[in-house]
């Protein structure tokens, strides 16, 4: 598959060629299509930021920039509801969900892709089929008996049903496919048993397999809305999701409040996709045309 | 070399961990709440577990707002196709040897990237008719054409709500993950193929007819089936969070509608019922996807 991350070097092929003037033509529109939709993109963040940093009254003023810069909306976020709190929690239960996923996930691949045994495609074919039902399907029972066992309101209950996924298992076997299997032959001969194989030969392979769960699923946690909606009730217990949800309804007019807020929770993901893109590409690569 | 053939042994010790979540939160949940479907199941401890039979699908089933839940759901997937369009249009410009292509894809996937509770939220401003950019936009342009027109409530207005959502969908998923997949698509094309075009006559339009399409088929189709199935789950947390279903239930999806009934009002048989009939939609939506994408992308599936 042909990287797309890098512009490719078949430029020298276009740039030197003389075009005709409708060719040219062409590409001019083509370049006017880009830029508007890149502007259509950028503008609503860019009024978010802009007024995130201005006072309340000045958000129907008609100027995009602030007049009268106002940064205090940051920390009077951060005075007027625990969004600290809320910031760990997010990133904790995503940290802890996604160690968990990717470990777990990475050992059944291996079990799935690298060894043999007698009902492996049975299954795996098990894990596939749930793949079918619509999450809100498991949503219903997952509730309950959590609920009976008393682990609502618990990060427990945040964290643990999330860090097993038969998508991540599906993902990772993929690509442990995609690794010779002589290298597992070879690490026998010398004695290896599957662990010290799964360690030490598979597991640094299928390195960018494993980046590419680990930044899906942080994203995928981190903004994960319904099962902590139902699952937290106290206010210290809330992922970012749910306190926005909460500090929007209580706090509707205080629009300049509610950007800060959201700008801050946008951080974190726009950094990851700007250090992780090329896994991201890839990523959805694998999971698609594989699939 | 009969080690190799049933390692099960070693096979349980890697699986064991994954598997045992797997059947607790998955496997297990699933035929539970298949059984639980065909019952009164509630919250409540007062009220005693029976079995109701068929009792819960066929309430659905004459329940005028169950269809009406599904109308809005297929009203808000009425933008995938825009959407898809979209990408392949954004994916065909990007891959004409364009410069700057990482800085234009990287903003048209930003919106994919932040997608969630934060952007609604953003999007509710927008769209507010007090004190929204939006409207301050568009009342600003009707002045100046002198046109006599007041711009729309968005989502405050049973009208405007529902295509509200739909085209900060269309705007959020344009440049997202279906952008990319196109892409993908289009570098695999072999070069070839349009030499070959090129030397027979054919102009862009035939270029993208009997070239672009046919060979971006298994995308196109993969995309359908992906949307069709996001599509029909999907709307809760937009809905959640940017008109709570307002106004007058108008955004409410059938995945807000299982929200209402098992964690609003409790009454978790009735909910999984539903889940199961969005189970039973999805079953249908894609046997259709696979049966006319056959014969209209002539894909081997």
């Amino acid at each position: 598959m042909a990287d797309l991350m890098e512009d490719r070097p078949q430029r020298e092929a276009g740039l030197f060629r003389r075009r005709t003037p409708t060719q040219m033509v062409w590409r001019g529109l083509g370049y006017v299509v880009l830029t508007a939709t890149a502007l259509t993109m950028m503008a609503p963040f860019t009024w978010m930021l802009a007024t995130s940093l201005k006072p309340l009254a000045e958000v129907q003023s008609g100027h995009l920039l602030p007049q009268h810069w106002k940064f205090g909306n940051y920390p009077e976020v951060i005075r007027t509801i625990p969004y600290g709190r809320y910031y760990f929690n997010s990133v904790f239960v995503a940290l802890w969900v996604t160690f968990g996923q990717v470990l777990t996930s990475a050992a059944a691949a291996y079990a799935f892709a690298r060894i043999r045994w007698r009902w492996r495609d049975r299954v795996f074919i098990l894990y596939l089929a749930t793949l079918m039902v619509p999450g809100l399907v498991t949503l219903i029972p997952n509730y309950w008996v959590l609920t009976k066992l008393h682990l609502i309101n618990t990060y427990t209950v945040l964290i643990l049903p999330a860090c097993f996924s038969a998508y991540g298992t599906f993902l990772l076997r993929q690509f442990m496919l995609t690794i010779p299997q002589s290298l597992d032959e070879a690490a026998e001969m010398d004695g290896a048993g599957h662990w010290r194989i799964f360690w030490d030969v598979v597991m640094p392979l299928a390195r960018p397999g494993l980046i590419v769960l680990a930044i899906f699923t942080f994203m995928g946690n981190y903004q994960s809305f319904f099962w902590p909606l139902i699952m937290v009730k106290d206010d210290y217990l809330r992922t970012l999701p749910i306190g926005l949800l909460y500090f929007d309804s209580s706090y509707g007019r205080e629009t300049s409040l509610l950007m800060a807020a959201s700008v801050m929770a946008m951080i974190p993901l726009i950094a990851l996709f700007v250090v992780g893109q090329k896994f991201f590409v890839k990523g959805i690569q694998l999971g698609a045309v594989k699939g | 070399m009969t080690r190799r053939e049933n390692n099960w042994p070693a096979a349980l010790a890697f699986l064991a961990p994954n598997f045992l979540g797997f059947v607790a939160f998955m496997a297990l949940p699933i035929v539970f709440s298949l059984a639980m479907a065909f019952t009164n199941w509630q919250m409540t401890e007062s009220v005693p577990l029976e079995f109701a039979g068929l009792a819960n699908f066929q309430d659905l089933l004459t329940e005028p707002r169950f269809w009406k839940f599904f109308a809005n759901t297929a009203y808000l997937m009425l933008g995938i196709p825009v959407s898809i369009a979209g990408s392949l249009f954004l994916a065909i410009l990007l891959s004409t040897k364009i410069r700057g292509l990482v800085v234009f894809r990287t903003m048209f996937y930003l919106p994919t990237i932040t997608s969630g509770v934060a952007l609604f939220i953003l999007w509710k401003a927008i769209y507010n008719p007090e004190f929204g950019p939006l409207n301050a936009v568009l009342n600003g342009v009707f002045g100046l054409l002198g046109l006599n027109i007041n711009a729309p409530e968005w989502l405050l207005s049973i009208a405007w709500a529902k295509p509200a959502i739909m085209l900060m969908g269309v705007w959020t998923a344009i440049g997202g993950t279906n952008m990319l997949l196109y892409l993908a698509g289009l570098s695999n094309i072999p070069p070839e193929l349009y030499e070959a075009a090129q030397i027979d006559g054919a102009g862009r339009r035939a270029m993208f007819r009997h070239v672009t399409w046919p060979q971006l088929a298994p995308t196109t189709f993969f995309i359908i089936v992906m949307s069709a199935i996001g599509g029909l789950q999907g709307g809760f947390e937009q809905a959640r969070v940017m008109t709570a279903g307002g106004p007058a239930e108008s955004t409410v999806t059938l995945g807000y509608f299982i929200y209402m009934k098992g964690f609003e009002e409790y009454q978790l048989g009735y909910a999984s019922a539903i889940a199961w009939m969005m189970f039973v939609l999805i079953l249908v939506m894609t046997l259709i996807n696979w049966k006319f994408g056959k014969s209209a992308f002539d894909v081997e599936v």
